[in-house]
This record gives C-alpha cells, structure tokens and sequence, in this order.
C-alpha cells in the first residue's frame, strides 16, 4: 500500500515501487540471457559456425544435415521412449508409494527418507552405480548365475535394442522418491474431512482415489508433471556416466548430440541447430498447454 | 576508513603472491591419466621443474575427447592456461586463425627446430601461415596389432604373423574362451582401427585419395568395399569386449582374455608397466604386418597468448625444454612413442619401438587422420564406425555408403 490513490496509469506503474524495482535484476536476467541467449543461438544456427561463431549465414544446411544424420535420429527415438515411459512410470509409482505412506503407517518417516534417498544423488553417481549393477560380470546377472541359474541373461547395458530401458531403469529409481514426495504432500493437503464424507457415503477407497482426491491434486500433477518433464529434455548426465551413449550410438539422447557437436566436433552451428530442435520441440508441447492452463483463466 | 583498510588488504593479498614469485607456476594441461602416460608426463615435469620454474599438472581424465572440450572453452572464455597438449593438426586450427594462440617462431628459429625435428610433417603440422604455434613432442603411430602371447598359446594357435592369419586364427581363440580383438566402447577406438585397417589393406594411394582429396568415388569404390569386409571381420571379432577405456582393452590382451587390439603405439606403455616384455609376453604387429606404413600423428604443445610477462617467458623455457635431447628421451621410453627428433639415442628401445624406428628410418610415413581431417568429420567418422562396431544388423554396404556421403561432405 503506497501513497494515496489516484486515477489513472500513473499510480499503476507505480504501486509497489520497491517490489518492481527489486526485480529488476531478475527481469534483467531473464530478457538478456535466456531471451537474448536463446534469439542468438537461433540466429547462428542458420550459420556455418565451427568452433568460433562467425556470422555467414547458409540458410537451412545445418538443419538439412542433422534432420540427415542416424545419431540425431536414435536421440530423438530414446527421448521419446524415454520420455513416455519416465513420465507414465514415475506418476504411476510415485502416486501408489504416496498412497501406501499415506495410510498412517509406522515407520513413515524411515521409509519416506528411503524412497527419496536416491534423488540425494547425482545423475553421474546414479548412472555409475547402475553402470555397475547391471553390468554383466559384476551384477544382477553374476548374482543370480552363482545362485546357481547358469543360463540367465540381463545385460541391457550391452544390447543395443534394450539399452534405452537400462537408463530407464536408473532414471525411474532416481527420480521416482521425489514425485512420491511431492504427491504425498498433495494428499496431506487434502480435507480430512472429504475422506469421512465418502466413507459415509460408502464409497469405496480405490474410487475416492480416482474420482475425487486425484481431481482435487490438480495443482500438485502439474508441477510435478513440469518437474519430471524438464528432466527428461534435459536428460544428459545419466546417459553419460552410464552408457556415454553406448554401445555405438543406440543410447543417445538430443542433449548429448548437442554438446558433441558444438565441442568435440568443433561445429558450432550444428549444435545451435540441434538445440533450437530441442527448443521447437518443447515449445510445440508446452505453449498450447500454457495457454490452455494459464492464458484462459486470466481472460475470465 | 573502514572500506580503505579493506582495499588495503586486498591490494596486498594481490602483490604479495607477485613478490614471493620468483619460481613462475605454469599450468599444463593434457590429457595424458592412464598409468604408461602418468609416469611418462611426470618425466616432463621434472625437466621443467629442473628449470628453475614450476609445471603446475592440470590433468584431465578421460582421453582426448573429454579433455579438448575444456581447454577449448578455457582458452576462448579468456581464462587460458600456461600450456596445453593437442594432437597437432587440425584440433587448434581456428584457435590459431582467431589470434588466441601464441607465435613460437623465434623459439624455434633459436633453437633451430627445422633442422632437428624428423620427419619435417611434424613441424608442417604446427605451423600456419609460415609461422610456427606448437612444440611436438612425440610420435604417435596408430597403426600396431598388439597380441597377448599367452592367449595364442592357450589356444593352441601360432601367433599370426599379418592380418588374414589373425582372422584365420579367431575361431580357435573363441573356442578358447578368449575374445579374439579387443575394441573398447569410445568411439574414437572404433574409428581408429578402421582407419588402420584402411591404411593396411587398401594401402597409401587410396588412404590419401579418400582422406586428403576428399574422394567421394574413391570411398564408395570396390576397393574401400574389401576394407568394410575386413571391418565385418573385425566387429565379429571383437564381440564381447564389453569395456569402455582404451587402456581397459590393452589390459585384457595383458591379462590374455583378448587375443589382439588394434591400438596406437601409446598402448605400449601400458605392456610396460605391467611388466611385460616385447616379443616374449606380446607381439606386434606395425602396419597389421601387412604394409609397414606409421602415421606421424601424435601429441604437440600449443600456448595461449599471455598477458603476463613472467608466464609467457616460461612457455619459451618449456617449449625449449620439451624438445631438449634428454626430456625426449625420458619421455618417450616411458610413453611407447618415438622421439620427435631424429638425432637422439634411444639405445633403451625395446623391440617395437625399434621396428617402428626402422619404418621411421626408411621414410615410410604418411599423415593421419587428425592433420588431414576436421574435426566435425572425425566424429562423424567416430558416430557411423562406434555404430557399425556395436550394430550387427548394419551391413558393411550401408556402412561403405555413408562413409562415402561423410566424405563428400568433409572439409
């Protein structure tokens, strides 16, 4: 609350001077670097940049030759799979593991520090030590052939076609105590009393899940779902320590094509174009469901 | 007062470390981590140290690939370093052309480095434009079968003698429980053995057609096709590697759980520090004992333009020093490579070393990969060879076909 009130803009531009003009910095940041960053990269995208920028523009050549190039393709089927199957499987188990702490039990404490353990660490020690436990001559695989099944395989790490799902793995064990962490606050959030409403009425606790807490949660989905899904686009570390995009090129993400191309290979202009891919392909999902979230209710 | 004592004490804590030194800290960075290169490197510092200055070691694990990525971008984003390993060739390039490295021709004109460096490719590599930016320090050929004596023997096999012999001698290797060549999962490794499988097999004629006339026909041609066979050969070969490092491979042929690999002379430093001795514990092979050709690629010092005098005097003190008869000699027994100047004694030599030094003597050397080809197309040429290694399913004909669409578009 500042001055008196006026009519007219003015008074707008000025109520809560103090607040506008702590942010200035972070607007500042926001419009130079990530805008300013994100319109240069599209610009010398169209260039021939190798390990310098330089600004000799070849129209739509990079673009031609990533959209050409079998490793840009492979990224863009692992994201994929990748991103399906984080996203429905962290949600899925996240939300079962929230339901279970939240039916009081003992121990709740103890076991929530276990499920979200594994977020305490890194994607670099994560792919390692899934690295390891599934590496066939140390891991799950020697395990259980010393317990004497002579004949099992479970190398994904090693195969080509499943390698994908080996990071998965890793990835789901990582990132799923989170959500789990996030969901059961979204159900601590809820009335206690909806839930003696619906015992009254005799609804049984599956269905009150399903139609009515879940629905209430909205809010809690959606960052949750923002959360997982940032993580999957920017997917690179994991990949790295775990399989460094092995064997050959079958675990290769779009995030790891783009730091090989912009330092290992010195082609600047390749890389800009293979994030501007990534940005395009964020951008198609989120703007029209922004729009949808957040544009229509500020028109109401 | 109180924000002028604060100066104060700012102010001192900068001169005072410029006062106490008399010693100048250079900081090197390389690439050299694995044990053979750990010992040889360390040679390199104890002859800089010698000098009165200080070789501050910035090593980064993680071979070449990791470790270009961070100089690179220390030296672009203004935060150079005192010195720093290259390949020489192509890698710096543009570092050179933007102004950002330092100009080493009075040193070498002193120290008349044109007359002592051999082969004269070495010195062409580092300089651009008639002046001089790096000091080589080594040759690195790429083009050795190493062989574990003791896995032919177990079985039952003599130890080949070329390539058709080793291919011929695989399925006893297997039937022994040994995978008969190592190829480790970097995609470099793959790419490098095919380039000395192209070498060895289609020969020099056709390696610079394709490589350093950028002959699109040429690598689509029958010739190349026999090389993408013997590729086949050598990715059924190599199945069930399953390690990563190249130095995790050469250990498997020191240990016998793999017959062969196809690695660079810098392999050898590995054999020697586990003890094994040259034609007793393993073989080589140079050139795959088919065609005794050696690359003269190998390792070079490049130095940032320095603002501060005393650093940029001790570059010229460790340029000298690294060339210096004594520090190659040191140096390049405990690294395996051969010494960058053709005037020196390498009495210690064991017998690969000197097979490689006769193929040096006699002038049978050719440029490699990373003079003649950029490096946006050696890793397109590492993305499509780590693929036809680990991919079963991609036939050599598909394989021969994009390797000749990234030659045509090489630069």
């Amino acid at each position: 609350m500042t001055g008196q009130p006026h009519a007219g803009r003015p008074s707008q531009l000025l109520r809560n001077l103090n607040a506008k003009i702590a942010s200035i910095p972070m607007i500042l940041t926001a419009v130079v670097i990530f805008l300013g960053g994100t319109i240069w990269t599209v610009v010398y995208s169209f260039t021939n940049s190798k390990l310098l920028p330089r600004a000799k523009f070849v129209g739509f050549d990079q673009y031609e030759r990533l959209w050409a190039a079998p490793r840009w393709i492979v990224s863009i089927e692992n994201l994929a799979i990748y991103g399906l199957f984080t996203l429905v499987f962290s949600l899925v188990i996240g939300f079962v593991l929230a339901a279970l702490m939240d039916q009081k039990i003992r121990f709740e404490n103890t076991f929530r520090t276990i499920f979200l353990y594994p977020f305490a660490l890194s994607f670099i020690v994560t792919g390692l030590v899934w690295q390891w436990i599934l590496n066939p001559e140390f891991g799950v695989q020697s395990v259980v052939r010393a317990l004497g099944w002579e004949s099992f395989a479970f190398d994904p790490l090693y195969n080509s076609k499943i390698v994908i799902y080996g990071v998965l793995i890793a990835g789901l064990w990582q990132g799923t105590g989170l959500v789990m962490c996030l969901l059961l606050a979204g159900l601590r959030g809820i009335d206690e009393d909806i839930w003696k409403a619906a015992r009254v009425d005799g609804i049984p606790m599956w269905r009150t899940y399903l139609f009515i807490v879940i629905p209430m949660m909205r809010p809690v989905f959606i960052t949750t779902l923002v959360i997982i899904a940032s993580g999957i686009v920017k997917v690179y570390d994991l990949v790295v320590a775990q399989t460094s995009g092995g064997p050959g090129i079958s675990s290769e993400v779009p995030a790891k094509y783009v730091y090989d191309y912009m330092f290992l290979a010195q082609n600047l202009g390749q890389g800009f174009a293979a994030s501007t891919m990534m940005l395009v392909t964020v951008a198609i999902i989120i703007v029209p469901w922004a729009y949808l979230e957040f544009g229509g209710r500020k028109r109401a | 007062m109180k924000i002028r004592s604060m100066a104060a004490v700012l102010a001192a804590s900068v001169l005072l470390p410029l006062g106490a030194a008399n010693a100048t800290d250079l900081e090197v960075t390389h690439w050299w981590t694995s044990g053979g290169e750990a010992a040889a490197v360390a040679e390199l510092a104890k002859a800089f140290d010698a000098t009165g200055n200080k070789w501050v070691d910035g090593a980064i694990a993680g071979s070449g690939g990791t470790a270009r990525p961070i100089m690179i971008s220390r030296i672009t984003g203004g935060d150079p370093m005192g010195a720093t390993q290259f390949n020489h060739g192509r890698q710096a390039e543009e570092l050179v052309e933007a102004g950002l490295m330092r100009d080493l021709t009075d040193v070498a004109t002193r120290e008349h480095w044109k007359d002592v460096i051999k082969p004269a490719s070495l010195l062409d590599s580092c300089t651009i434009d008639g002046k001089i930016y790096c000091a080589p320090v080594n040759i690195h050929s790429w083009q050795w079968l190493w062989l574990s004596n003791a896995a032919f023997e177990k079985a039952g096999v003599a130890v080949p003698k070329n390539w058709d012999e080793f291919v011929a001698a695989a399925p006893a290797l297997e039937k022994a429980g040994i995978v008969p060549l190592a190829v480790g999962g970097q995609a470099w490794q793959a790419s490098g053995a095919f380039d000395v499988l192209m070498l060895a097999l289609a020969g020099k004629d056709t390696f610079y057609k394709v490589f350093k006339d950028k002959d699109a026909d040429m690598a689509a041609g029958p010739e190349m096709a026999k090389v993408f066979k013997a590729a086949d050969d050598a990715r059924r070969m190599s199945k069930g590697t399953n390690v990563q490092d190249w130095n995790q491979a050469t250990n498997m042929v020191i240990t016998g759980k793999a017959g062969g690999q196809i690695m660079g002379d810098w392999a050898q430093g590995e054999f020697a520090l586990a003890g094994q001795v040259a034609g007793k514990d393993y073989s080589c092979l140079p050139g795959l004992g088919v065609t005794d050709v050696i690359a003269t690629g190998g390792d070079a010092f490049y130095f940032p333009l320095l603002k501060d005098e005393e650093k940029s005097k001790a570059q010229e003190v460790l340029a000298s020093t690294l060339l210096a008869p004594a520090t190659q000699v040191a140096f390049n027994l405990k690294k395996g490579s051969l010494p960058v100047r053709g005037d020196v004694d390498l009495a210690a030599a064991n017998d690969c070393m000197k097979k490689g030094l006769d193929i040096l003597a006699k002038g049978n050397v050719i440029e490699w990969t990373d003079q003649l080809l950029s490096a946006d197309t050696q890793k397109q040429k590492e993305d499509l060879f780590s693929e036809f290694f680990a991919n079963p399913s991609l036939t050599p004909e598909d394989a021969q076909k994009r390797f000749a669409e990234i030659i045509a578009s090489a630069d």
